[in-house]
């Protein structure tokens, strides 16, 4: 989707601001806001550049800065802590040669942390774009991983 | 069993997809009624039920709803489905599994208050909830009970759902509000309330999801039927989000006045690997740690105030004894920092200091004076913060502190006995 037919999509409000931001950040490759949109989204709701980047600061899932195609976000939050026997971030960090907060060089992958996604009753429990993977194993990690590199999302 | 399904009792039963399986379960029966009733008779119903605010805080619904219905005017009603408190997602089984149940909550609350608008501002966490309450919101509108003229009536209403964007702050009201509007979710100064000044200036009710899918209930049996269910403190029902080392982890309705040890055990199972329980987090991060000897408590607001706090949304975390208490308050204290919106001092300062002082504990480095320190810092947030987060973050610190002084007695003497530290 361009960003025109995403901006088309809601009325031409200021109240819209963090829909749009959501939905050009879901529907890019490299899920982050640009300068440019940044410059556009602003001229369209007739606000100033300085509100949009501070909302893009503000909020978790946005960002101005490139990420991965998939982002892997692994819970951190008490309930999946006490339920992960073999250490979540490990494995995929040493799955895909990357550290917290980095994106690996071909750029498929990211790895974030996030606060609990509501699936503590499955812990542990992550996050990859927006779908959701509970009661984790060190096999079922690696294979979701896995599946997401041969491009089969 | 000691399982009381209300809220939950259609989960299962009906797809959440089909606006016929809802209505063929009485589904918009209530908010019939309700119209009939009219809206002095539906606030009296609720006064009579004593229903509280299951979103955390356990405010009176009814005082709410009654000075909402004062303001005249456009006025908007919200449905805080942000459910950010980790440890919780009674919420989301809500949404997932009966969602027209919380829509026709929200039409009574409208209709007996006098609002033509409403929000749910859901976080985009839950994009499956989401997806859900979009299509249930269109077939109510096909339904004609969202729209204008509903049922035949002069009653107009309708929903718009708004997304989160990963912010836990942003289910405090005046943060929601904020969100709404399109900008960072930062707390106002209260007064004026939301019920006066809301979003877009206009008046602004807001309720959590099991809040208004509690209110066809009442309908249905009535305010003083209602309030027979439960504990004498407490009336109704409540979710459980059980997590942690418990066997049977899930979602539980029961009624208010069952024991946490109950719940733990009965419906929980118990413990796995022949573990005993060290510690129960009630509520979440934000929420006081007891120990075992303190499992007999009942459920409800009004008996945990001995420890200055309530259960909260309704989690139990259930810690086993292979962990270590400051391994557990190090990561609640990281999760507050990260969440603080910065708006006032104690609150983005105090959890970063807090962070640093937890670390020492845990690495056997702390002191007589660390441990001082962080319990001035934990009550200072407590009292000083601007909203909700600052005032309940340091839960954790403070109980631990009363409730097992031995661990930090230990850590402390240990942390001199490796010479890592001068005492
Ligand atoms: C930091 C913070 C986060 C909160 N998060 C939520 C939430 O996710 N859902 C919710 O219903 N209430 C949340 N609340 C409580 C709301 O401010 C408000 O009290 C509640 O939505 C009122 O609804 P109720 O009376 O039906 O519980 C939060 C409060 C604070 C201070
Ligand atoms: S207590 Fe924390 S979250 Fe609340 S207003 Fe102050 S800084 Fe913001
Ligand atoms: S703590 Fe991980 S999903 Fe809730």
């Amino acid at each position: 989707m361009s960003l025109e037919k995403i901006l088309s999509k809601y009325p031409q409000k200021k109240e819209y601001l963090i829909e749009i931001l959501l939905d050009v950040d879901e529907d890019k490759k490299n899920h982050f806001i640009s300068e440019e949109e940044v410059t556009t989204i602003a001229k369209h709701l007739k606000i100033k550049e300085s509100h949009v980047c501070s909302v893009l600061s503000f909020y978790t899932l946005l960002s101005s800065r490139e990420r991965g195609e998939y982002i892997i976000q692994v819970c951190k939050d008490v309930p999946c802590y006490l339920n992960d026997n073999f250490n979540v971030v490990e494995t995929i960090s040493k799955h895909l040669g990357i550290e917290m907060n980095d994106t690996t060089d071909d750029r498929m992958f990211s790895l974030e942390f996030t606060a609990c996604i509501g699936c503590c009753e499955n812990a542990p429990a992550m996050r990859i774009n927006n779908e959701i993977f509970v009661s984790l194993t060190k096999d079922k990690v690696i294979k979701i991983i896995d599946s997401k590199k041969g491009g089969n999302s | 069993m000691i399982e009381y399904k209300e809220l939950t009792k259609k989960f299962g039963k009906i797809d959440p997809l089909s606006i016929n399986d809802y209505l063929q379960q009485d589904g918009y029966k209530m908010i019939r009624k309700a119209i009939k009733m009219g809206p002095k008779k539906i606030l009296n119903e609720i006064s009579l039920s004593r229903i509280t605010g299951r979103g955390g805080a356990g405010f009176p619904v009814s005082i709410k709803m009654k000075s909402f219905a004062n303001e005249t005017g456009v006025k908007y009603i919200i449905c805080n489905a942000d459910e950010g408190e980790p440890g919780n997602f009674k919420d989301r089984y809500l949404m997932e599994n009966d969602p027209h149940q919380i829509i026709e909550g929200m039409l009574i609350s409208a209709f007996s208050t006098g609002a033509s608008r409403g929000f749910i501002y859901i976080r985009s966490e839950y994009q499956n909830a989401i997806n859900i309450m979009k299509h249930t919101i269109k077939e109510a509108r096909k339904y004609l009970f969202l729209g204008e003229n509903i049922l035949k009536t002069s009653f107009s209403f309708d929903i718009e759902i708004r997304r989160g964007a990963g912010a836990y702050v942003c289910g405090e009201e005046f943060a929601l509000i904020e969100s709404i509007e399109g900008k960072p979710g930062r707390t106002r100064v209260k007064p004026p309330f939301p019920s006066q000044k809301g979003v877009f200036g206009l008046p602004t009710l807001i309720n959590n999801v099991e809040t208004f899918s509690n209110l066809p209930f009442i309908m249905r049996i009535g305010g003083r039927e209602y309030n027979n269910i439960g504990s004498d403190f407490a009336s109704g029902t409540k979710l459980i989000s059980l997590s942690g080392n418990v066997k049977n982890k899930g979602l539980y309705e029961v009624s208010y006045g069952e024991t946490i040890k109950d719940v733990i055990y009965i419906l929980g199972g118990g413990i796995p690997n022949n573990r005993q329980i060290k510690m129960v987090q009630l509520g979440g991060a934000c929420g006081v740690v007891i120990p075992q000897s303190l499992l007999d408590i009942q459920i409800d607001n009004e008996r945990f105030h001995i420890f200055d706090s309530k259960i909260g949304a309704g989690a139990l975390i259930v810690i086993d004894d292979r962990h270590d208490i400051f391994d557990i308050i190090l990561r609640n204290m990281e999760f507050f920092e990260h969440e603080s919106c910065g708006k006032c001092t104690p609150c983005r300062e105090g959890h970063g200091q807090m962070v640093n002082l937890v670390k020492k504990f845990v690495n056997f480095q702390a002191t007589k004076k660390d441990y001082l320190s962080l319990k001035s810092l934990a009550n200072v947030i407590h009292e000083t913060s601007l909203c909700g987060l600052g005032q309940t973050s340091p839960s954790s610190i403070i109980s631990t502190m009363e409730f097992f002084p031995e661990d930090y007695e230990k850590r402390i003497e240990e942390s001199v006995r490796r010479g890592q530290t001068n005492g």
